[in-house]
């Protein structure tokens, strides 16, 4: 396949940046999208000039990493992560835009790599459970209905890629921050800190600049975990009620 | 209140309570359609701007509107701060037109708002107003300054064209102020759906009939 690559370059956080194109002649359809990249590095290396810089890891669609936000929507065509896209979802001679998460609480780092720590902050400033030390509980010593349980397993799946933000016309981290509330408000393990922390966590995410939810359901369709709505409608209930009735004033 | 979620919350309850407006508005409107020279609208206005009750609950409906307006634009404001820097190619699939726009249809059915008010609800509680006598009691003639107003070809246009953006502002709007009051649930969702698009396209579409039928009565 022959594709023309149009890549978002910047050199540091103050460059202004831009788009630069390549030329890609002998690219497989079976090869990932990062695969892809890994071959455009080796011909920009090759002419001594500097690589794409871009976010990877796991390259297997579970750790969230491989932010690119391609030809306008977030992690490409298909509803997945950037690794487990494949060139057979583009055709010979497609010209792809390739930019970086666009977000006032993502600031660009270096070419297509960006800073997410603003959703660290947000999980720091509630998304866990504190557990004194103590012996290991037994398993099952806690009776949780299987339906609860796949409920919050589902929101669980979340893996902080923040596809939602970029995919949002807001930034908004509603999703993000809907999922990783729901997985704890739901179990029982989660109940002792469940108002502090929707406030807490809120509260964060208004901070770090993500923009408010205008429910235009883009994030979820653009969730490469398929986090769904329903978590977004939970957040609200769960902020409502804490704010109604905490004793956090 | 001042977070992002208490704002939307603001959103939502007032954009309800605007929606239950526009049943009580278009019901009495409607009256206007009646064979009577006017006579049942006449009364009803004169009922609307006296009635104790009603003054009070039309205070209630002005911060209403204005509470609606300015967490819209505090909201917009905001939301254009979180992305500073745009796309460059955005790909509009994954949610609807509306959802995206509703500061802009917003904004379409404000400057309507503002001319509907001037001409309509300036007039009859400050005049000039023509009256007419029912049964030995004067009545401010309000039909008659509509009837003149919708003989306009323009006045007309511009009431379909604001009808038009209520519609796909409530086609959005109507579903998303309960999934912002936390109600999305399997068994309500459709229901919400149905109703909320039925809503969407029947009462903007009923109010927009209005001029359009007095405009031909008047060919
Ligand atoms: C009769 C007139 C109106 C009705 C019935 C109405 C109704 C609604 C409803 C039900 C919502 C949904 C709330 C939510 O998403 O939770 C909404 C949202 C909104 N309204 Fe209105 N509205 C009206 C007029 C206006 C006007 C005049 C403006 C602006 C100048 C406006 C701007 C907005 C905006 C920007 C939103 C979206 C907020 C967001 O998604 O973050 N609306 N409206
Ligand atoms: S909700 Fe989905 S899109 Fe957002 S961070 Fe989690 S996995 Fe990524
Ligand atoms: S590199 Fe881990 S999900 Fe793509």
């Amino acid at each position: 396949m022959k594709i023309t690559l149009k890549v978002w370059r910047q050199k540091n956080a103050q460059d202004k940046g831009g788009f630069k194109t390549y030329q890609l002649d002998d690219v497989s359809p079976d090869m990932s999208f990062l695969e892809m990249f890994d071959v455009l590095n080796e011909q920009i290396l090759k002419k001594g000039e500097d690589p794409v810089h871009f976010d990877h890891d796991c390259r297997e669609g579970i750790c969230g990493t491989c932010s690119m936000y391609i030809n306008g929507k977030p992690h490409g065509p298909k509803q997945t992560t950037t690794c487990q896209l494949h060139m057979r979802s583009f055709s010979d001679g497609d010209t792809i835009v390739v930019e970086p998460w666009r977000a006032q609480a993502f600031p660009v780092v270096k070419d297509l790599v960006v800073n997410r720590s603003s959703f660290d902050r947000v999980i720091q400033a509630g998304g866990y459970v504190s557990v004194n030390t103590g012996g290991v509980p037994d398993a099952n010593e806690i009776p949780i209905p299987k339906k609860i349980a796949d409920e919050a397993f589902d929101s669980a799946t979340c893996i902080g890629c923040g596809a939602c933000v970029a995919a949002c016309k807001n930034a908004s981290a509603m999703l993000f921050v809907s999922a990783k509330v729901s997985q704890l408000a739901m179990l029982p393990q989660g109940q002792v800190e469940r108002k502090t922390r929707v406030e807490k966590m809120v509260a964060q995410m208004d901070e770090e600049g993500f923009g408010a939810c205008s429910n235009t359901g883009a994030c979820s369709a653009e969730c490469p975990k398929e986090i769904s709505l329903e978590n977004i409608a939970r957040l609200n209930r769960e902020y409502l009620k804490a704010k109604s009735s905490s004793d956090n004033v | 209140m001042s977070s992002t979620l208490g704002k939307k919350l603001l959103m939502a309850l007032t954009g309800l309570f605007l929606v239950i407006f526009l049943v009580v508005h278009l019901s009495g409107n409607l009256q206007l359609l009646l064979n009577d020279e006017g006579r049942a609208f006449n009364v009803y206005a004169k009922f609307m701007t006296t009635n104790p009750l009603i003054k009070t609950t039309s205070f209630i409906l002005y911060a209403t509107f204005i509470i609606h307006i300015v967490w819209a634009i505090m909201l917009t404001v905001n939301n254009k701060k979180s992305r500073p820097v745009g796309y460059a190619k955005v790909s509009g699939s994954n949610s609807t037109w509306s959802s995206r726009n509703m500061g802009i249809l917003g904004t379409i059915i404000f400057i309507f708002l503002v001319i509907h008010l001037k001409n309509f609800w300036y007039v009859m509680h400050w005049g000039p107003v023509e009256m007419v006598k029912y049964d030995g009691v004067e009545y401010k003639d309000l039909y008659a300054t509509v009837d003149v107003a919708f003989s306009q070809l323009w006045y007309v246009v511009l009431y379909v064209v604001a009808m038009l953006g209520l519609m796909f502002h409530l086609f959005h709007g109507f579903a998303s102020a309960f999934q912002t009051l936390g109600l999305n649930h399997v068994k309500y969702n459709p229901v919400i759906k149905f109703v909320g698009a039925a809503f969407a396209i029947i009462v903007p579409a009923m109010f927009a009939a209005i001029p359009v039928i007095i405009y031909f009565k008047n060919l």
